[in-house]
């Protein structure tokens, strides 16, 4: 496999070839805040919190599905930057019904870490308090989608690793919503395998178990990592 | 094979317009009623033809009927059933016209004087249900040259000569689009023909399939030889249910007569063309998104690249054109890509089909060469605003384009002089805006399409179009403060840099255009300064 080297905010560094620009950021120690993006799953470029500048080329590019190459000059940071994630953050805050104070997530929320990251304290932008609804027909989990960000991790994971493919998106715009089989009750689903893998990977928490309540979700999502190289690459026992 | 069958142009032919819009104005039952009144004629009377044809331009006036005499031809408008008798008589020679006197429509005006038919040369002249009727105006006399006598090579040298540039709105150069799918690694390839016009106000690619569709079929057809292609889609939208029905009709025909299917004309060159009927939705006219649809997935972007030219239907190099630049290929290879480069302005070349609404006298269909000033097609051909009113702007490009102001009418039409403007040339809808109307309420017009029809993918394009829409109606009411116009902007910017296709790239456009050339209403639009909320940064 080839090398290729660039430069991450005026860091060198080589990495292998075929590489994300994303890796490229983290090798260099930047934190480039994630929040659709996820290690195992296939990316898709929609939370654009992850937009980087890069030398010679005029559109911001998301860091996620951009493939690094050779000589590339690559900033993580800057106040258009700043400027923009603050915005982002915001945007996401305002659309759904986040309230840290009795999330099942609280202090173990990507969203939540986001915000902090980002140093938004509050939106600028009225709250839309939007009416969703929450499923609880499932007899181990539960999704509430009041504090669904749309990342689609949980349509991946279950598509690309558990092969069941229960999770779809459905409606289009600020009506987009997860929906579980053909829109049914997540809990009338039969290929449904009640793995939990979309529970281990929801960045909030609008898929949790049902035993959980304020603050006690452990997600754990460097599962689908490890599941992805265990069958790519035989590595059975993690480090 | 194809010459044999000789134009019955020598006769008196009588051509009623039988596309969307003469239809909804009742031309299905004034061409029953013509052909009931031809037989009533008898056959005493001096032989005629009445033919269904496409688009006949000046939509407003419909239902429109032609009339082709050896003496030249000439127009009427505004027709309906009880004229049909009269109009026999007027194709056969054997009226005094009177009772259409008031229903004939001068030829010689600019809206058609002006107009450089060349995608439309075929579109109201062929009967769009009839193969024979386009074979006889020369359909697929180019696709059989380019299969007999020319290579892919020769074909894209063509196209490259031409100056052709993407009709669908991005103006990209089509000789290097097609040479960039041809000489991609080997492997199957495909093609794909994007019909899947949205934008508000734009009927060029409808009036093109539904007047002359097997145009299209043979540029799309030329399209897959020069890249080495041998599957076809043409991705339609659902709310053009003639344009579909005419497509397949047409489909069938050609290949019923071997035009499309295997060894077309005796050589080596296979093409299956299917059609793909969209599901509604604006956000699959963009081409990523419309390869997930065809392949039976939802539609949304992706980010490219890889561009479709790497990685396209089912990871296969595929091309992707417009309606309107496939049917502008026949013409091309039939003159030369240096005549059809001659037309135009140097970085725009060829001729642009415009659909010309809103506040304008002459609402339809024109064709003219690029670099056509703004001026000479809203107010020359179209007749300017009804009533002698003014002129406030002209909106071009649809949700994505912007508004030019009256003040800049002259600015030539092609793609770098409107985006200069903060506008573009979009695939060719031109909506003529009136000094009444307000320019943030048009703003949120096409916000609320944006919303609307937002995939909800990316971030910036959902949740920022609400936004944007919500904060557009404090304009519109009157009730803004002065830092709602801070952050209209800012998260314009915001939408425009950071979403992930072009729909949402371009949401801000008719937001950001109406600010830059009117934005005293935006100011009127706010409250008086009062001790207010604080600044928004």
């Amino acid at each position: 496999m080839g090398v290729i080297t660039l430069r991450v905010n005026g860091v060198e560094l080589a990495v292998p070839a075929g590489s994300s620009v994303l890796t490229a950021t983290r090798q260099a120690g930047a934190q480039v805040p994630v929040l659709c993006h996820l290690d195992g799953l296939n990316p898709i470029a929609a939370c654009r919190l992850c937009l980087v500048e890069i030398e010679g080329s005029q559109k911001l590019q998301p860091a996620c599905s951009t493939e690094a190459s050779e000589g590339m000059v690559v900033k993580t940071d800057s106040d258009q930057l700043q400027h923009l994630r603050r915005m982002a953050v915001e945007l996401l805050f305002s659309e759904g019904n986040h309230v840290c104070a009795f999330c099942v997530a609280s202090g173990a929320c990507e969203l939540q870490n986001v915000a902090v990251a980002v140093g938004m304290d509050h939106s600028r932008f009225p709250y839309q308090y939007p009416h969703r609804p929450v499923d609880a027909s499932h007899h181990l989990f539960s999704i509430d989608h009041n504090r669904c960000i749309l990342c689609s991790r949980c349509v991946r994971v279950c598509d690309e690793i558990e092969g069941a493919h229960v999770w779809d998106v459905a409606n289009r715009g600020g009506e987009s919503r997860i929906v579980a089989g053909l829109n049914q009750p997540w809990g009338e689903v039969e290929s449904c395998t009640s793995c939990g893998k979309c529970v281990d990977v929801c960045p909030t928490g609008a898929i949790f178990h049902k035993e959980d309540t304020t603050a006690e979700k452990h997600p754990h999502a460097e599962r689908a990592q490890r599941l992805r190289q265990a069958r790519e690459q035989h590595q059975w026992h993690h480090p | 094979m194809l010459n044999s069958i000789s134009p019955s142009l020598q006769r008196p032919r009588l051509r009623c317009c039988d596309a969307s819009s003469c239809r909804s104005a009742g031309s299905g039952a004034l061409l029953k009623a013509l052909e009931t009144a031809r037989s009533n004629a008898g056959e005493a009377a001096e032989p005629l033809d009445i033919e269904p044809v496409g688009c006949l331009r000046l939509c407003s006036q419909g239902p429109l009927v032609a009339l082709d005499r050896p003496e030249g031809s000439s127009l009427f408008g505004g027709l309906s059933a009880p004229l049909a008798g009269a109009l026999v008589d007027a194709g056969s020679g054997t009226d005094n016209n009177s009772s259409l006197n008031d229903h004939a429509i001068d030829l010689e005006q600019p809206f058609f004087a002006l107009q450089h038919s060349v995608v439309l040369e075929g579109c109201g002249q062929v009967n769009p249900e009839s193969i024979d009727s386009a074979i006889a105006h020369g359909s697929y006399e180019q696709l059989r040259h380019c299969l007999q006598e020319l290579s892919a090579a020769d074909v894209r040298e063509q196209i490259r000569r031409s100056g052709l540039r993407g009709r669908g709105g991005a103006g990209y150069p089509t000789g290097l689009k097609w040479d960039t799918v041809a000489l991609q690694p080997p492997g199957p390839r495909f093609v794909v023909c994007n019909a899947d016009e949205g934008d508000p106000g734009a009927f060029m690619d409808r009036s093109v399939m539904e007047g002359d569709p097997h145009r299209l079929l043979e540029g799309l057809a030329i399209a897959a030889y020069a890249v080495g292609a041998d599957r076809g889609f043409i991705y339609v939208r659902a709310e053009y249910p003639l344009a579909i029905e005419r497509l397949r009709l047409a489909l069938r025909q050609a290949r019923q007569r071997n035009i499309l299917g295997n060894n077309i004309f005796g050589s080596q060159f296979d093409l299956r063309i299917d059609i793909r009927v969209g599901a509604g939705a604006y956000v699959c006219g963009e081409e990523t998104a419309l390869m997930q649809s065809i392949q039976g997935r939802r539609g949304s972007p992706r980010p490219r690249p890889p561009f479709p030219a790497q990685k396209g239907l089912w990871g296969a190099p595929t091309l992707i054109n417009n309606v309107e630049t496939l049917a502008a290929v026949p013409a091309i290879l039939r003159e030369g890509g240096d005549w059809y480069g001659a037309i135009g302005t140097d970085s725009s070349r060829g001729t642009k089909v415009f659909a010309l609404s809103g506040a304008v006298v002459n609402t339809g269909l024109v064709e003219v060469p690029m670099g056509t000033s703004l001026r000479t097609v809203v107010e020359t051909m179209g007749g300017g605003v009804p009533n002698g009113a003014g002129v406030k702007a002209v909106q071009t490009g649809g949700p994505s384009g912007g508004c030019i102001p009256a003040a800049l009418l002259d600015t030539p039409v092609d793609y770098e002089s409107l985006r200069a403007l903060g506008s573009m040339m979009g695939s060719g809808g031109m909506i003529v805006i009136a000094e009444s109307m307000a320019m943030p309420e048009l703003a949120r017009h096409f916000m609320r399409f944006n919303v609307n029809e937002s995939c909800g993918k990316c971030l910036p394009c959902r949740a920022g179009t609400v936004q944007l829409e919500q904060l557009l109606t404090k304009f519109v009411a009157g009730n803004a403060q002065a830092s709602d116009l801070e952050q209209l902007e800012q998260l314009c910017q915001m939408v425009q840099t950071t979403s992930l296709c072009g729909l949402g790239q371009a949401a801000p456009n008719p937001v950001l255009s109406t600010l830059k050339y009117f934005r005293q209403e935006y100011k009127t639009g706010c409250e008086p300064a009062t001790a207010g909320p604080q600044p928004w940064a």
